[in-house]
């Protein structure tokens, strides 16, 4: 069993992140039905309590709970009462008081579902805190490479981009460096996390030699509103140096993937051609993030009258 | 996921010999009782009823020169017990290869005691299309129903009684679905404290 809830892959143990993988490739064959629904949740309630703005992994979940027969509610900070100056955990136990089964939480803030998750019955799934961790969005990914190698235990993975600001990075090195993977980030040392080798992984900022005999290359999605001027020159400067091309690609394992988690900025981070086509596997983690977040849902929702927030840590 | 207890008894009640004789009993009797072998489709549950099913298909087709569909169903999505928290088994292959529509479904299952697992079945059968007529296999029959299902095809009635577990031994391997051509037998064991058998053979799965 996994615990109660899920707020990161660090509080993951090597064991838990297995069962994870492979409960979602049994939820794989769901999707190939002509009926894509199993009655699993039946009466279950997901909420998807989103107070930053997501297409890609709020609708991840809402078909993840649909194809379990699940109830699945949105409620989006746009439209909730948080605009009306309620507090974020007085929404928290408002929706509680509803009895969801599973609240899946995202916010711009790291520790807030953390936060939510000590005040609510019901057990809460972290879908992207602020730069801390985004533990779907990891577990999907280690369930792609796993499906491209067959294995992930000895692969060779390598983050580029911006790893200082990224809960998709942070999350990957706990779970690829927890089933045995070496990892490496690579990026602008303006864009390098203080302290990241104390994660387990080697930092470069040399994509030529980060990419020196990679099986997974992993790019990150590069904010450009956000970085340009402060912390990188250019996008053309980013993007001569740390996109990806097919010609960079070659410093890599000739059978290397390529992974990116969305939405990429064409031209940016890849290449139109690496965005649309083999080695890329975009498509397939998308794919992959319903099976895996239907995963989660059956292992996780369920509310217990008899449980006790302060006992369900393992 | 639950430790064994630690005083187990163990009898073997069908050995090999007799499941292939079982097996191929059975096979007769499902030729016998329809005139269209070409929309035999044989469902099998994991784990036990994957090596069965394929002894199965292999008698079949030895009798009447037709080899039947065979798909693999797991029924761990459509329990009936999932609303209890932490009763969360681990999911299991479905494989189904060919349509199920208008065809004479077969269910394969080693073990039949109260009948939940194949309301299960039917129900996720039912999610693949729509079979002309389902039938269903036992090995073993333990008889002890829950609910208003009968077996069409049954190897062996073993009456049981709660605390017993009757399991199907594939090779070292219980109910192992990938092992093939192993030797196959059922066992009967006897624990104590086990307050319901179901549960424990739940718990092994």
């Amino acid at each position: 069993m996994i615990g109660q809830d899920l707020l990161g892959i660090e509080d993951l143990e090597r064991e838990q992140i297995e069962l994870i993988l492979e409960t979602a490739e049994g939820m794989q064959e769901i999707a190939s039905r002509d009926v894509k629904k199993v009655p699993t949740l039946r009466g279950r309630t997901v909420v998807n309590l989103f107070f930053e703005p997501s297409t890609r992994t709020q609708t991840s979940f809402e078909i993840a709970g649909k194809r379990l027969a699940a109830d699945v509610v949105n409620f989006s900070a746009s439209s909730s009462s948080l605009s009306k100056s309620e507090s974020l955990l007085d929404t928290a136990k408002t929706l509680d008081a509803m009895d969801p089964d599973v609240v899946i939480v995202r916010h711009r803030v790291a520790g807030v579902p953390r936060k939510i998750a000590d005040v609510l019955d019901a057990p809460v799934i972290n879908a992207g805190d602020g730069a801390h961790e985004h533990p779907s969005q990891a577990l999907l990914d280690m369930l792609t490479v796993y499906q491209q190698k067959g294995r992930i235990e000895g692969l060779s993975v390598a983050i580029v981009g911006d790893i200082a600001h990224s809960r998709v990075a942070r999350s990957n090195i706990y779970g690829f460096t927890k089933l045995g993977a070496e990892v490496r980030v690579a990026g602008p040392p303006t864009l390098l996390p203080p302290g990241v080798d104390e994660l387990g992984v080697k930092s470069y900022t040399s994509l030529r030699e980060a990419l020196d005999g990679v099986d997974v290359v992993m790019a990150l999605r590069i904010q450009t509103e956000r970085l340009t001027g402060a912390l990188i020159p250019s996008v053309r400067e980013y993007s001569a140096t740390f996109g990806l091309d097919r010609a960079k690609l070659r410093f890599a394992r000739p059978d290397a993937i390529v992974m990116h988690p969305g939405p990429v900025n064409r031209g940016v981070e890849l290449s139109h051609e690496l965005t649309d086509d083999r080695p890329s596997v975009i498509l397939d983690q998308v794919r992959n993030g319903v099976a895996l977040r239907m995963a989660l849902l059956y292992l996780i929702a369920g509310r217990s009258a008899s449980r006790g927030k302060e006992q369900a840590s393992g | 996921m639950d430790s064994e207890p630690s005083e187990t008894h163990s009898r073997v009640v069908l050995d090999d010999e007799k499941i292939r004789r079982a097996l191929m009993r059975i096979a007769h009797e499902i030729l016998e009782s329809t005139s269209e072998v070409e929309s035999l489709y044989l469902v099998a549950i994991p784990n036990g009823g994957v090596p069965l099913g394929r002894r199965l298909v292999e008698n079949i087709e030895s009798l009447s020169g037709i080899r039947p569909g065979m798909g693999i169903l797991d029924t761990t999505l459509y329990r009936d017990d999932l609303t209890r928290r932490g009763m969360r088994p681990r999911l299991r292959k479905t494989e189904m290869p060919s349509s199920v529509d208008d065809r004479l479904v077969i269910l394969v299952e080693d073990v039949v005691n109260t009948g939940r697992t194949i309301r299960a079945a039917m129900d996720a059968l039912m999610d693949f299309g729509r079979p002309r007529t389902v039938r269903v296999v036992a090995l073993v029959d333990r008889g002890r129903r829950e609910l208003p299902i009968k077996i069409d095809y049954a190897g062996k009635n073993i009456p049981t009684q709660s605390g017993e577990t009757v399991i199907l031994r594939i090779g070292e391997e219980e109910s192992e679905v990938e092992a093939r051509d192993e030797s196959l037998e059922v066992v009967v064991r006897t624990q104590r404290g086990a307050h319901d058998a179901d549960a424990v053979k739940e718990a092994q799965s």
